[in-house]
């Protein structure tokens, strides 16, 4: 059998904290659904922009920062769900809710197939196959113009009426986000999660063990897909078109940016990084075209100062704050 | 179609694929040595090709402007990866993979600016030179000059590098920090002397590939994009870090791609990813042995 030794996870030491920032959960919750009654429209589709990207980050984070896969093309299972809603609403008479549920589906079932080849390779070579599989994908969408409108796109995707104003589609990209975030937490604090933190800490060992690390990822690879479908569905509510530039590999390049930026090793790392990403782009925005120089700058700053993310850091300090603490209690 | 449509498009083919493989070459040199996977190479690349445009153009589109810029504009790019490699590279040599490649693409964002910044957004060109305009025929297959130019000159680059690699006591260096870096540094050679210069090397080929695709092609940014992708399929399909492999999967990839355009051009350009899918399932480390 073949033994997976990912050189990904060279940093095994690194370990998943799940606690940080969840204490504070119900109050942030309550501010966020007060607050579009207090600012303009604006900020609340823009509040809506970061609740879909941040549902994006952390599925792929289940894979990349849980399974420790090299998981390159995450955006394919985003395009897929946003264009399965997009295309049944444009060139079917099938209700609205149908296209919803087939989103996400669809996602799921296409992380199958390209999971299933992938998880056979290690390292590298799984990342290059995600990358390889993810542009083929992209590809036949660029290409298939009858069904996918090539180059332009899909535009003016009909919703139903009550999805209709920002509010609403603040409400529930807000809903969604955190039933979805919850049940992603429950999944890594689960045995399964735990088994599959195993496997990516010491293939060989769990192997032994006799779990199927094969099967383990298999499934984290298609519970991510799914939810990036979830999310895909969101960005169609949020903005009523979608183009082949959500599938090309420089929008799973942003979202591995995002993972980064807010901590690997953290559950709500994803979350904080596609929010600080979306505002920074956002604000950049106004004052330059340059927007993506900005963006490498910041990378180049995170991975030579920051690799663990800005909330691994955090609780790499409050930890080590603790640990002081009580080796000084044991000493006296 | 008859045949001669055929040979034409598929000596087009070849040549489009020695210049993936040049570019492919920097990058599986880089690979193999420095265990890094480099997203810039394709923005080396892409400056290669604005640079020769520069340089070509500052002669007025002149008879010798190409010939300059062939010399000039891959050095450029070799200085500004040695650049890169003491200045950034050489601190991320012990991470692990998602670290080098974030770091990698960095710059691929920063070069993607800078180009925009130093050159604007229109598209560029520059003429082929005067003595490889024209077309000439091959077995009844009528292939441009500037192609049959290509299919001479990659050749000669793997001829060099292999003669590099096996025949230099510099290529033997190179080669045994590939196998084992750390029994090259016990030995008293100084292994990241070796890393700058494999990792100017490429960037040089980065830079060649981009002067010479540019006299075929519009200079626009976004090419890195797309041979970026090439190149890592290229790479990967060939087996990390084998110079022969890498030109196997080259010609594999610019002959797919030719076929596509003529057989089925609606679906040409997921041609080379679907053949990049299936070598990869079925040889999932690379047609020949990866050096590490």
């Amino acid at each position: 059998m073949l033994v997976n030794i990912d050189p990904s996870s060279r940093t095994t030491n690194r370990k998943i904290h799940n606690s940080l920032g969840l204490g504070l959960a119900p109050i942030g919750i309550l501010i966020l659904l007060i607050v579009p009654t207090l600012i303009p429209p604006y900020y609340s589709y823009l509040l809506a922009t970061i609740f879909t990207t941040a549902l994006l980050a952390t599925s792929l984070n289940l894979v990349l920062g849980y399974g420790g896969l090299l998981h390159l093309h995450h955006g394919v299972f985003y395009g897929i769900g946003a264009y399965t809603v997009a295309i049944i609403m444009t060139k079917t008479s099938w209700p609205f809710a149908l296209a919803v549920i087939l989103g996400p589906i669809l996602s799921a079932a296409l992380a199958f197939v390209i999971g299933w080849f992938c998880v056979r390779l290690r390292g590298l070579y799984f990342g290059m196959l995600t990358l390889a599989l993810g542009q083929l994908v992209w590809a036949i969408v660029y290409r298939w113009n009858a069904l996918t409108n090539g180059d332009n796109g899909i535009h003016a995707i009909p919703v139903p009426d009550f999805l209709t104003s920002t509010s609403s589609v603040y409400y529930t990209t807000l809903l969604v986000l955190l039933l979805s975030l919850l049940i992603l937490y429950k999944i890594t604090k689960s045995p399964f999660g735990l088994t599959l933190l195993a496997a990516r800490d010491n293939p060989v060992r769990s192997e032994s063990l006799g779990i199927n690390v094969k099967q383990h990822r298999l499934i984290a690879f298609v519970i991510a897909g799914f939810f990036a479908g979830v999310a895909g569905v969101l960005f169609v509510l949020l903005e009523r078109s979608v183009a082949p530039s959500l599938l090309f590999w420089n929008k799973s390049a942003e979202i591995l940016i995002m993972c980064l930026m807010g901590g690997l090793t953290v559950f709500l790392g994803p979350t904080l990084g596609a929010a600080i990403l979306v505002l920074l782009s956002m604000i950049v925005g106004l004052y330059t075209e340059y927007w993506l120089l900005v963006l490498g700058l910041l990378l180049l700053i995170l991975v030579l100062f920051l690799p663990q993310g800005i909330l691994g850091y955090i609780y790499e300090k409050i930890k080590g704050r603790r640990q002081r603490g009580g080796s000084l209690d044991a000493s006296n | 179609m008859d045949i001669a449509t055929l040979s034409s498009q598929l000596l087009i083919g070849l040549s489009r694929g020695m210049i993936f493989f040049i570019v492919a070459a920097g990058l599986t040199l880089i690979f193999g040595v420095l265990r890094i996977t480099n997203f810039a190479h394709g923005s080396l690349y892409m400056l290669g090709a604005f640079a020769a445009y520069s340089v070509s153009t500052s002669l007025g589109h002149g008879h010798y402007g190409f010939w300059l810029a062939l010399l000039v504009a891959p050095i450029t790019v070799m200085i500004l990866s040695l650049i890169i490699e003491r200045g950034l590279l050489r601190f991320i040599y012990n991470r692990d993979h998602l670290t080098q490649m974030l770091l990698t693409y960095s710059l691929v964002l920063i070069a993607g600016d800078a180009v925009k910044i130093i050159w604007g957004s229109e598209y560029k060109s520059i003429n082929i030179p005067e003595g490889l305009r024209g077309s000439i025929s091959i077995w009844g297959a009528s292939l441009p000059l500037y192609n049959a130019f290509l299919l001479l000159i990659g050749p000669l680059v793997a001829l060099g590098l292999w003669l590099f690699l096996s025949k230099t006591h510099l290529g033997k260096i190179c080669r045994a920090t590939a196998t084992d870096r750390e029994m090259v540094d016990i030995l008293g050679i100084n292994s990241t002397r070796v890393f700058a210069l494999v990792f100017a090397l490429g960037g040089w080929l980065a830079g060649l590939g981009g002067t010479l695709i540019a006299p075929t092609t519009t200079v626009s940014m976004g090419m890195d994009a797309n041979i970026l992708i090439y190149a890592f399929l290229i790479v990967v399909i060939g087996g990390l870090g084998n110079i022969w492999g890498t030109l196997i999967s080259s010609i594999i990839i610019g002959m797919g791609e030719a076929i596509g355009v003529l057989l089925i051009p609606s679906v040409s350009i997921i041609l080379p990813y679907m053949i990049a899918g299936i070598l990869l399932i079925f040889r999932p480390s690379g047609l020949l042995k990866s050096v590490w």
